[in-house]
């Protein structure tokens, strides 16, 4: 089914935002490395709504916005109970004084209607406090059934507005549910909203299934299924259900991630024990090698601009990061740190590589710059693996497992400033998570 | 499915053999299977007097003395059982990355096939596969449990199972 989710730009409400406050692209000023943070306070008054269905939806909206905006750690409300001016027209200009001195620095107001078609339309205004004015104005229209990416898209809205990072709560992450004994996970593909709502299971379980990805431009994943016996990638079209398997490889084929523009994959396939990375062209299948050595080279990740691919490799002797061209030939090693590193995957930004590392006994979550400087540890843990990006590179995904008999896994997210260490609402125990880009 | 205690028990049996360097089947053997008599074509006799399966240190493929000596076995067992083909699958104990431990677990498979295949196995009787970190045995996490999972088995097709 074909969903519309239409937005179009409101008139202000004030004259244009002084420059006071704002940085060059338009950005509250925040802070966002070092010790001291400040969240952005932020008051949601209800939202009008004509009485019935749309009141309803219009509260679940608002609360998806504020579900958002609050786990992203960059914000804090202000709870309703503690505003002065009740809002009483969405088309009025706020009091700004009164939101000033409960330290409001940004007021969100919100309409929602049930237009004559049966769709949902919501209107909402952000407000700068203490620059007097309003920030931004937008109205979404969307099949009454998609009510949260409305609160998704506001959201979105108001906090890149707000911070300057790009938007990113209007995405998915598929991920492997995994139940039954350890010895004898069973394991099956899933797929959610980015704040845990609306799972759902895309393969049976019958199958043993690991490390699904997202494509950049749609809703396609890539996964692992061992359902031929030995490990392959297979292709998964969310939209319609339809898979089919890649190729028809002599040996194991794994470890996918596709080209930023769709049209190719990067992978891994196995020969006689010996694993290298190739590149597919998606369109015809043409295969091309990448790498040729008796070294294990697998979990490659391109650069956003397609010119590079990071990979991990023991070629040196145990497992570490490389940079290569896309086309293949040399490759530079960039991770030097104690302790072997593996699953590099490239930030959507560029200047970031996010990484698992073992070191001591443990495993640890990382990032660092393209050239191996400024390793930071973000998550560390019995087994802590698999990041993945939100489309914004801001925020990494990635699986905890515990230890032992009953040893579980869960999904966790972090801000790739250390903050905001969060647990994923997920159905069961989960693993293997894989941020989409940003819905259309 | 074999039962966890019992893996347990062949585990420790086998690590104290791995430490005398002797070959780990011939204790199993007489104090298990000689009690039951089992078929000798069996894939049971297979498992617990030939051994189906061998060892590996942290991140390496390398077969150890014990390994080789049970890989011969198995060798002589399959020539006296011309029917019967082999799946080796190659695993990996939980401490490393989900993708490289598939690629270690191919390395592993294909050290123990290659190694059958040398003792005049024929090739096309040989397959392999890794299931990674994805099918452990023992399942606690410390290293007398990882020990027993970085192995290679082999997997009988084609043998009456007792």
């Amino acid at each position: 089914m074909i969903r519309i989710l239409t937005a179009a730009l409101l008139v202000a409400l004030a004259a244009a935002l002084p420059a006071r406050a704002q940085t060059s692209d338009g950005a509250l000023e925040i802070t966002v490395a070092g010790g001291e943070f400040k969240p952005i306070s932020i008051a949601l008054p209800g939202f009008f709504a004509p009485p019935g269905e749309a009141a309803n939806l219009a509260a679940q909206v608002r609360e998806v916005v504020i579900g958002d905006l609050v786990n992203s750690g960059l914000f804090r409300e202000i709870p309703p109970g503690a505003h002065i001016e009740q809002i009483v027209d969405f088309d009025s200009a706020p009091r700004y004084a009164d939101w000033q001195a409960i330290n409001a620095d940004a007021l969100v107001t919100g309409f929602a209607t049930i237009e004559a078609d049966g769709r949902l339309s919501v209107r909402f205004r952000l407000f700068d406090i203490f620059a007097g004015g309003q920030a931004e104005g937008l109205q979404f229209i969307a099949e009454a059934g998609d009510w949260r990416r409305v609160g998704h898209k506001i959201a979105d809205a108001v906090y890149a507005k707000l911070t300057g990072e790009g938007p990113y709560f209007d995405s998915r992450i598929a991920y492997v549910h995994e139940s039954g004994p350890k010895g004898q996970r069973v394991k099956r593909l899933a797929i959610m909203d980015q704040d845990g709502a609306n799972n759902r299971f895309l393969t049976d379980g019958r199958s043993l299934v690991v490390t699904p990805r997202f494509s950049p431009n749609d809703q396609t994943l890539l996964y692992i299924s061992f359902e031929r016996g030995e490990p392959q990638i297979f292709l998964y079209d969310v939209g319609s259900g339809r898979q089919e398997i890649l190729g028809a490889f002599p040996g194991m084929s794994f470890a996918p991630r596709f080209s930023p523009d769709g049209r190719q994959v990067a992978l891994s396939l196995e020969q006689g024990g010996n694993t290298d990375i190739y590149v597919m062209e998606l369109a015809t299948r043409r295969l091309s090698r990448l790498t040729d050595s008796p070294a294990i080279e697998t979990a490659p990740s391109f650069s956003p601009d397609g010119r590079q691919i990071a990979f991990e490799s023991d070629r040196g002797g145990g497992q570490q990061i490389y940079i290569m061209p896309a086309t293949g030939g040399p490759a530079q090693r960039i991770s030097f740190g104690q302790g072997r590193y593996g699953t590099p995957v490239w930030s959507p930004r560029g200047d970031l590589i996010a990484f698992t590392k073992t070191s001591g006994g443990q495993f640890a979550i990382g990032v660092m710059r393209t050239d191996g400087s400024e390793e930071r540890i973000l998550d560390s843990s019995f087994l802590s693996e698999g990041p993945t990006w939100s489309p914004n590179g801001r925020v990494l995904s990635f699986f905890r497992e515990s230890a032992g008999a009953n040893g579980s896994a869960s999904l966790w997210s972090v801000d790739i400033t250390g903050r905001n260490l969060r647990r994923l609402p997920t159905p069961g125990a989960g693993s293997d998570p894989a941020w989409s880009s940003l819905l259309p | 499915m074999r039962l966890f205690p019992t893996l347990l028990a062949a585990g420790a049996a086998l690590l104290l053999a791995a430490c005398s360097d002797e070959p780990p089947a011939a204790d199993a053997g007489a104090g298990s299977g000689g009690a039951v008599s089992l078929d000798p074509s069996s894939v049971a006799y297979f498992q617990q007097t030939v051994g189906d399966r061998v060892f590996f240190e942290t991140d390496s493929s390398r077969l150890t003395p014990v390994g080789q000596a049970t890989l011969q076995r198995q060798a002589s067992w399959l020539a006296e059982n011309p029917a019967v083909n082999v799946v080796v699958e190659g695993h990996a104990d939980e401490r490393g990355t989900r993708e490289y431990n598939l690629a270690l677990g191919a390395r592993r498979a294909e050290a123990a096939r290659a190694f059958l295949a040398a003792q005049g196995v024929a090739a096309n009787r040989l397959r392999t596969v890794s299931y990674g970190k994805e099918r452990p045995e023992a399942l606690c996490s410390a290293e007398n449990c990882w020990s027993v999972n970085r192995r290679a088995v082999s997997v009988l097709a084609g043998a009456p199972t007792s």
